[in-house]
């Protein structure tokens, strides 16, 4: 009976998930079908994360340090973002296509079906690249991690997860805030690329360099400084600049779920304002 | 002759035109445009602060004028590798585009020079002016680097036209070129210049940078306009340029005749 129990229980979620992972596997299926165009892609996308780091390095190349890090030390902060980000773009970058569903009126037909919007946009479709731009990332916070003189302790290695978990969920969350504005904008969507891309490239910088209403743009209100920078401050034991003392290392969680509230409510807002593509 | 002129001139305003529709999607590329300017100019002038003040000639006024004319060029210099033309080789409507009496690559590359050349109005002076305003940069006080400069600036947008048709012709062969599409979109931004100006780039890089065309998209307007480089230079830089618009311009034109017989081969 128990196990007739469980299997049913078992059988509704596989159920429940069944159409997203249906979606899912062929749509990894279709990638792989152009196959020269799949081996550029995943080529390309190691390369990105080559040339990301190369523009962090090149600066770094003319100064011994830049806001109070060395290079070695930024390739810490450079791999948790590029890692967290790469996560979440693998998980939410799709909602990125959100405007040309709006602009061709092909929204509708998610609207028809018996699933969540969000959930139906996230599952839509599955990018294998960019599973290895996180390959990157997670080679430069192996290489960081080993190179700095990091005093462990179990708080240390507490933090490191929690920042990194928090910090893919900070990324999230942009691109689902991202997705929100589209329905307002329609076409813009070069506005939120501002603070999606740009605080992607702000997320691998070393925030002491910012001006005041960098740090309050990109320190608090999009919180990039806190999926890496800071929490790298914590792990080497560095001060922080003015406005961004190294104890809020510690409070990526809060930034998640500031972002995520705010990611939400404009989700929320934007499905409301919808009025359809007239098809 | 001179009709054909016309035509080519008249594709050239219909791209413009086009592009003046889009009047958000140009300010929400203003604020990208704005936003990513202010966090160069955060991590470029500390780098320029902790070499002392000076670095491989650029001091904070003259990587100003390099962030800020960077930013501004961003909209027009096709960096990105997408084009239309790509598209119609996709899905087989550039069988249509070889019966009409105009040239493929021409009509292509003169359609996206306008749109390009219009994203100078709204996004390109605006990105410049913010710099001037909210963080001061030193131009030039005579007038002859803004004519070469100007030169220098359509070449650029020119050249980025050319090679980005170049991307596209690679549909002929291979149907899917979103692969093909990102490596140049990769390669291309940092090879211009467009987070580190290539003179901060080791001697390798520099050298490897420079057997591109890709430097004269961006990169070389940029010397040229901000007279960074003196009149002899911006010359040389500006025959440089017109040597890469040569030749993406020629191995364009044999990729799209090649292509052609392969689709002629293939009844297409």
């Amino acid at each position: 009976m128990v196990d007739l129990l469980t299997r049913e229980a078992g059988g509704t979620t596989r159920g429940r998930l069944a159409p997203y992972t249906a979606v899912l596997a062929s749509r990894m299926r279709a990638q792989r079908s152009y196959r020269a165009n799949f081996r550029i892609d995943l080529g390309s996308s190691i390369l990105i994360g080559f040339i990301e780091l190369a523009e962090v390095w090149v600066l770094f190349h003319n100064v011994h340090s830049l806001g109070g890090v060395t290079f070695i030390q930024v390739l810490l902060v450079f791999g948790i973002a590029d890692f967290c980000f790469s996560l979440a773009d693998l998980a939410f970058g799709h909602c990125d296509n959100l405007p040309t569903y709006l602009r061709a009126g092909t929204l509708d037909v998610f609207y028809l079906r018996p699933q969540p919007l969000l959930l139906q946009l996230i599952a839509s479709d599955i990018s294998l690249k960019r599973l290895t731009r996180a390959a990157v990332g997670l080679t430069c916070i192996v290489i960081a991690l080993i190179a700095n003189d990091i005093d462990w302790s179990v708080a240390k290695v507490g933090l490191l997860a929690l920042s990194v978990v928090s910090g893919i969920g900070v990324c999230s969350a942009m691109f689902v805030w991202a997705a929100g504005l589209q329905f307002f904008l329609i076409n813009g969507a070069e506005m939120t690329n501002a603070f999606v891309y740009g605080g992607r490239y702000a997320a691998t910088q070393p925030a002491a360099v910012w001006t005041r209403p960098l740090k309050v743009v990109f320190g608090f209100f999009f919180p990039m400084a806190f999926i890496a920078y800071l929490p790298v401050l914590q792990l080497l034991d560095l001060p922080g600049p003015e406005w961004l003392p190294s104890w809020l290392g510690w409070c990526t969680p809060v930034a998640a779920i500031w972002s995520w509230a705010m990611a939400l409510i404009f989700w929320r807002w934007g499905v409301r304002h919808y009025r359809g593509g007239g098809g | 002759m001179r009709a054909g002129l016309r035509t080519y001139w008249r594709l050239l305003v219909a791209g413009f035109r086009q592009q003046s529709t889009y009047r958000l999607a140009a300010l929400g590329g203003l604020i990208a445009n704005a936003t990513f300017g202010f966090l160069k100019v955060a991590v470029l002038f500390a780098t320029v602060r902790a070499a002392g003040g000076q670095l491989n000639g650029y001091d904070q006024a003259s990587m100003s004028a390099y962030i800020w004319l960077s930013q501004g060029l961003l909209g027009s210099v096709n960096l990105h590798g997408r084009s239309d033309i790509a598209d119609r080789i996709k899905d087989g409507q550039i069988a249509i585009d070889f019966l009409r009496p105009l040239d493929v690559q021409g009509a292509s590359v003169v359609t996206e020079v306008g749109k390009a050349l219009f994203a100078l109005i709204p996004r390109g002076i605006p990105s410049v002016l913010l710099g001037v305003v909210f963080v001061g940069m030193s131009m030039p006080s005579t007038p002859l680097p803004y004519v070469l400069g100007l030169l220098s600036v359509i070449l650029g947008i020119t050249i980025g036209c050319t090679s980005v048709y170049l991307v596209a012709t690679a549909g002929f062969w291979m149907i899917e070129t979103r692969g093909v599409q990102v490596l140049y979109m990769i390669v291309s931004g940092f090879l211009a210049g467009l987070f580190v100006p290539i003179s901060l780039f080791p001697t390798w890089l520099r050298v490897l940078a420079e057997a591109t065309p890709f430097p004269s998209m961006m990169m070389y307007p940029i010397d040229v306009l901000s007279g960074r480089a003196d009149t002899f230079e911006s010359l040389q830089l500006v025959g440089l340029q017109v040597f890469w618009l040569a030749l993406t311009g020629l191995v364009g034109h044999s990729l799209t005749s090649a292509g052609r017989q392969k689709l002629e081969v293939q009844g297409g």
